[in-house]
């Protein structure tokens, strides 16, 4: 296990290197004057070539790439140009902002699709079996940002249930924050009801087909029983492993959601850090969905090895 | 490092969609004899068995819908404003009018009819998308051929490559370069297109490992074929499956992507038409109770993205039980 840990880790170590090099070159690649275009047109030529100094844009490419590679590993990624306050006291905040909508989301999404995939499993090819299957594959494969749109129009404009701002005012309780942040995690949850239901409801009905699942029924255990400490148990690993890459792949597809909900998460720092060409901000903000994809990916291969030896002894060569 | 290695296991950045299913992210569970027979079967018997596909996904409810669904918005694109009821650009209505028999869907804050603009506006999607889609795939295979064929050193850097740009928010990548290089449909297509092409490559070099080390191939080599032939002659035909499925799935993914991207402001730029643009126009006047702005081309997003994933879906199943 500790060799299996220590290979994955070390793989990731490499990958995160890449992605630093990858972002670099992109932000890079962008033609023109950094201290032009934050500084505006109408500023003057010694203006722009004193901030471009400041800033160390005017330095050789090589040596600015070893800035950004020295700056990952320190996790110190310098100023905003937009603002001048540090890059970690914008994006962290911006990421516990997301994070918390994040949590909501999910919190509402797991226990309500991994019911619905057992509730499908069991009634298999029946009417409600198709009805679950077929609600989730067309509501996941929807943008969040169009069931956003469509969930404010109802459910806030129409019933007046939620807020239409998801930012809630400055001291409000944690669990005061709880409506503002309901319709956007309710938008997240449609968009990820559906991949998880259908895992789920896979590896139940693989388990309900296996042996170990017959020999449990026949030595008279009741079918609540057999679910709950035979056929779960093996049936959700490969959910977690789907939930686990979710958490991932939903900092990239935030995005939508918060600018519909004008939520000031880490996707929306995100979105003006790319407009006004704000790089520290954008590098230290890439980095950090990238860490935490590959974190959330590197904890699902790590728990699944855990619950099946299999897995662990197979990798461990 | 041997070819099971954590590339494989990583799952994709997107593995969200359903139609996406886990299957196609590890080596296919056919057993060697299998293979092997498909390997030798005649071109004629491959007809025949690709035609039985076609005639079994022909028949699934699902597909008709999804075929039906696209039909109607192709048609929109390719005619646009020749048979909206007013010209999209035309803003002589009332502002913000609720929908009524004149303007079925309504107006916007300009005064332009929606359900005009809803129409007209299938235009970029419809080209961008399948055409992206398309693109990635053809790299992908390119990419994933050459790794799981050569194996060795080529397949781990060019793996540890593949991994990281997975590890990319695509949106943020893609918002990144549209900004840099323009909002043109050419460059939107290109990006997205680069931006398929490693998820493309994961899967096709996981079947194409499947395959290498089989009689067929092995006979081919021996027989002194280049390369480039034994990839493509030989290996190719028995890869099709998951490569067809793939395209599927990424014209879906395609239409997501591009859809997205104009709702963040890097597609088509107003006064054209577009959905995802009306979108975000759109939605900022929901709180006063004008919904309909928003509401209709988001439904049009989600028709369009449903149909595709219906076709793609009925795809996947018939190819994965064949």
């Amino acid at each position: 296990m500790g060799r299996y840990l220590l290979r994955r880790a070390a793989s990731a170590i490499v990958t995160l290197w890449l992605l630093a090099t990858i972002v670099f070159m992109i932000v890079n690649v962008l033609p023109g004057d950094v201290g032009r275009r934050v500084l505006g047109s109408f500023a003057i030529k010694e203006d722009v070539a004193r901030f471009n100094h400041q800033i160390g844009t005017d330095r050789p490419l090589i040596q600015q790439y070893f800035t950004a590679i020295r700056r990952l590993f320190t996790v110190s990624f310098g100023n905003s140009y937009q603002s001048g306050k540090s890059v970690n006291s914008i994006i962290f905040p911006a990421l516990a902002r997301s994070g918390k909508l994040a949590l909501l989301a999910f919190l509402i999404t797991i226990p309500i699709s991994i019911a619905a995939g057992i509730y499908a499993a069991r009634r298999q090819n029946k009417v409600a079996d198709r009805i679950v299957v077929t609600t989730g594959l067309a509501t996941s494969s929807i943008p969040e940002f169009v069931t956003g749109a469509v969930l404010m129009s109802i459910f806030c404009v129409n019933w007046k249930l939620g807020h239409v701002y998801a930012n809630p005012p400055s001291g409000t309780s944690l669990f005061g924050q709880l409506p503002y942040l309901l319709t956007p995690a309710l938008a997240m949850t449609i968009a990820y009801f559906g991949y998880i239901t259908r895992m789920s409801r896979a590896g139940v009905i693989n388990g309900l087909q296996a042996d170990y699942a017959r020999t449990a029924t026949m030595k008279g255990l009741s079918k609540g029983e057999v679910m709950r400490k035979h056929i779960l148990r093996n049936a959700l690993a490969p959910t977690i492993t789907v939930i686990s890459v979710q958490i991932g792949y939903l900092f990239g597809g935030i995005i939508g959601v918060e600018k519909v909900f004008n939520y000031a998460g880490l996707g929306s720092t995100m979105l003006a850090a790319v407009k006004s060409r704000d790089i520290p901000v954008l590098q230290g903000a890439v980095l950090l969905v990238g860490v935490i994809y590959m974190v959330s990916t590197l904890l699902a291969d790590v728990l699944i090895a855990y619950l099946n030896p299999r897995v662990r002894l197979e990798n461990a060569r | 490092m041997s070819d099971s290695d954590d590339l494989v296991s990583t799952p994709g950045a997107d593995v969200r969609m359903p139609t996406h299913s886990m299957m196609t992210s590890t080596v296919p569970p056919t057993t060697p004899a299998e293979t092997e027979l498909s390997g030798a079967m005649q071109v004629s018997e491959r007809k025949q068995a690709r035609r039985e596909n076609w005639r079994l996904i022909r028949r699934r409810p699902a597909f008709i819908v999804g075929v039906f669904i696209v039909m109607i918005w192709t048609v929109c694109a390719i005619l646009g404003d020749k048979i909206t009821p007013h010209h999209p650009l035309d803003y002589r209505a009332g502002t913000h009018l609720s929908p009524r028999l004149k303007f079925p869907f309504g107006t916007d804050d300009q005064g332009r009819d929606v359900l005009s603009r809803v129409m007209a506006g299938a235009r970029d999607v419809i080209k961008v998308a399948p055409l992206a889609a398309l693109l990635g795939v053809l790299f992908g295979v390119i990419l994933g051929m050459m790794m799981g064929y050569f194996g060795g050193w080529l397949d781990n850097v060019l793996g540890r490559i593949v991994e990281a740009f997975l590890a990319l928010p695509v949106l943020l990548v893609a918002l990144l370069a549209v900004t840099t290089l323009g909002t043109s449909s050419g460059v939107v297509t290109g990006v997205v297109a680069g931006l398929f092409t490693p998820v493309v490559a994961r899967t096709v070099r996981s079947a194409v490992i499947a395959e290498r080390d089989l009689d067929y191939v092995t006979s081919a080599k021996l027989r002194g074929e280049a390369s480039t032939f034994v990839m493509f002659k030989e290996i190719l035909p028995n890869v099709s499956g998951p490569i067809i499925v793939e395209l599927t799935v990424r014209i879906g993914y395609a239409v997501f992507t591009v859809a997205t991207l104009s709702f963040i402001g890097a597609g088509p730029q107003p006064p054209s038409p577009d959905w995802g643009a009306q979108v975000s126009e759109g939605f900022r006047v929901i709180s006063a109770g004008i919904w309909w702005t928003t509401f209709f081309p988001a439904a049009a997003i989600a028709s369009l993205v449903i149909a595709v994933n219906l076709i793609a879906d009925s795809v996947q199943s018939v190819v994965e039980a064949s």
